[in-house]
């Protein structure tokens, strides 16, 4: 019996990967349910606003890396051209406000018809994204790859299981918590987040304390293109940037967001964090942690995997069946679909 | 929580009153304008508001309101009570420019403000507590009160230091979630919201449907110390008879006419009115 050996790989393939896969998620669904809260509909354009706001950080950061940069440090460029993107997504998401959405919110239409309305806008946006970067896998990470590799960390340990730890990983980690950390200040502190609070909880009081709907409805707009952008970049130098898989990554995203309970941000980062762990712990495979834990020859011979990772996204699918019947106001009590 | 649950599947964006505020028309860009226009002396005579004359009903309806007529002085009390279906509401509803008044006015210190949209006219200074969904429930006390105050780019502190004094329990709950309190509290933020622009007219819509008769005492007791400081309160009351105690002045509407109008006296007074609307 090996606990500690146990531990290191459960936190080396389950623990780190999940923390920081948990952390843009949640930085995704609270786009979502920003968006939900604000103009009540389920924004089905987000995966692809994501995909959009990162292409253009990946095009500014490959314009950087051909200027000679490589890493700010030991950070990556992409860090650098962040900004770039979210402006540019900013605009993109305002433009679409103007020609799509505003048309429809003056006709007062139900959330159902917006819902429709937002899924022309990803096909539009997922194919602006395939046309401009194309349809491969992109890689634009540089900087140093880890904060401490497997190898260095059984030499400092002299265990037999190594522990690494990305420097993607703790980027996300650490961006993910200033964003929340701004972004709930900004709610809770200062006028223009509480207009936004009370917009969401009642629109028509709203109106009479002469809160503008317009100006909530854009800055709902701005931050949302913050959030997703971030997202989508944290994502991309974790993994990979390719549109497709940013548009998969639209139902755990929505099944974070829905476990959390709509419209309720502290909601959004509690689900994102569920949908993580049980999308790592159903798919991983548990014979290393197993065999560690018991003597050797009862180490087990299969691979001790509940799910292969190809079904991943029927986990999300799963939670969010189970929370719509039981629970549809989500752990945070937030609004039902 | 049985059916609770259920409670979020229904829409619950306003408070199912569209025409709160009316789309369209009025931006709110022109408040400051609309506060000028406060200082313009009424006529000789004139009520501070004044929804005179007023005939029409919702979008392209059949008129609710004919030819009715509702006034409140400064710093008075005017209520507007009647059977079920009179236009009790309606009445106040127009007033305030929530539905489409086809002939008549409303004069607010002697200026016509009919085309005003309800936005509009609270820059102008009105203020409205509608009967129900009248707080944000997911926020503080107190935001609840500085979201009352948004237009306002002074400083509120004072005001609300005055709502305080008025209601010395929100004071102590005032970090709490308004939706956590009890029917009674919360009227009394619903209240104070709308006190926080500063107006010179309070609209109530029926503020004690759903309290104790205790709490719906301390209610018209609060209603009239807002009233000594010279706001003027126009309110639509089912419980007739209190309502009429405090009254100044008291309309009676049936089928969206004015019946008996009088001071809240005169109307208790009235045999005709005690028979029909009163109960003897």
């Amino acid at each position: 019996m090996d606990l500690l050996n146990a531990f290191v790989a459960f936190a080396n393939f389950v623990l780190i990967p999940a923390t920081a896969y948990g952390a843009q998620l949640a930085l995704g669904a609270l786009g979502v349910t920003l968006i939900y809260g604000i103009l009540r509909f389920s924004n089905i354009a987000h995966g692809d606003t994501m995909a959009f706001g990162t292409m253009v950080t990946i095009l500014v950061t490959w314009g950087l890396q051909g200027m000679g940069m490589d890493g700010i440090g030991p950070l990556p460029t992409a860090l650098l051209a962040l900004p770039v993107g979210i402006a540019a997504c900013a605009l993109w998401l305002l433009a679409t406000d103007r020609v799509v959405y505003r048309f429809y919110r003056a006709q007062k239409a139900a959330p159902v018809i917006l819902v429709i309305v937002s899924m022309g806008v990803m096909f539009v946006t997922n194919g602006v994204v395939r046309f401009v970067i194309g349809t491969d896998d992109q890689r634009f990470s540089d900087g140093e790859r880890f904060i401490i590799s497997a190898r260095t960390f059984r030499e400092m340990t002299g265990l037999e299981e190594g522990l690494a730890f990305r420097t993607s990983q703790g980027l996300t980690i650490v961006v993910a918590a200033v964003a929340v950390a701004l972004l709930f200040w900004f709610l809770n502190r200062t006028r223009t987040g509480k207009s936004m609070r009370a917009f969401s909880d009642n629109e028509d009081l709203a109106l009479l304390s002469g809160i503008n709907p317009e100006r909530v409805v854009m800055v709902a707009w701005l931050i949302t293109a913050a959030l997703a952008t971030t997202a989508g970049v944290l994502y991309g130098l974790d993994k990979s940037f390719m549109p497709f898989t940013y548009f998969q990554l639209l139902l755990p995203i929505f099944a974070a967001a829905v476990v959390g309970g709509l419209g309720s941000p502290l909601g959004a980062i509690a689900g994102g964090f569920v949908i993580a762990f049980s999308e790592v712990t159903v798919t991983y495979a548990f014979r290393k942690v197993v065999s560690y834990l018991g003597p050797e020859e009862w180490s087990p011979d299969g691979l001790l995997q509940l799910l292969s990772t190809d079904y991943k996204f029927a986990v999300s699918f799963a939670i969010l069946v189970i929370v719509l019947i039981y629970r549809p106001t989500g752990l945070f009590r937030g609004k039902a679909v | 929580m049985g059916e609770d649950r259920y409670e979020a599947l229904r829409d619950d964006r306003g408070n199912k009153d569209r025409s709160i505020a009316r789309p369209g028309g009025g931006t709110l860009a022109s408040a400051g304008t609309e506060t000028e226009a406060r200082a313009v002396p009424g006529h000789a005579g004139e009520p501070m508001l004044i929804g005179d004359a007023m005939t029409g009903g919702y979008g392209r309806g059949a008129d609710i309101l004919t030819e009715c007529t509702i006034a409140v002085d400064r710093g008075k009390i005017s209520v507007i009570v009647g059977p079920n279906g009179a236009g009790k509401s309606t009445a106040m509803k127009a007033v305030f420019g929530m539905l489409d008044v086809r002939a008549g006015q409303v004069r607010l210190g002697g200026r016509d403000i009919t085309r005003l949209t309800p936005q509009a006219r609270v820059a102008a200074g009105m203020a409205f507590v509608p009967q129900t969904s009248n707080i944000f429930t997911s926020m503080t006390v107190e935001e609840n009160l500085e979201m009352g105050a948004f237009l306002r780019r002074d400083d509120i502190g004072e005001t609300m230091e005055q709502v305080y004094d008025l209601f010395p329990i929100l004071r102590e709950k005032r970090r709490q979630a308004a939706g956590e309190l009890s029917g009674g509290q919360r009227q009394q933020v619903a209240v104070g919201r709308a006190l926080m622009t500063r107006p010179t007219v309070l609209m109530l819509d029926e503020p004690t449907a759903g309290v104790s008769p205790i709490v719906m005492d301390e209610l018209f007791d609060r209603i009239i110390e807002v009233a000594r400081t010279g706001i003027s309160i126009l309110m639509v009351e089912q419980n007739a008879r209190q309502a009429l105690e405090i009254a100044d002045t008291g309309y009676v509407l049936v089928q969206g006419r004015n019946a008996y109008t009088g001071t809240g006296a005169e109307l208790l007074a009235d045999p005709e009115v005690r028979r029909s609307f009163l109960g003897g």
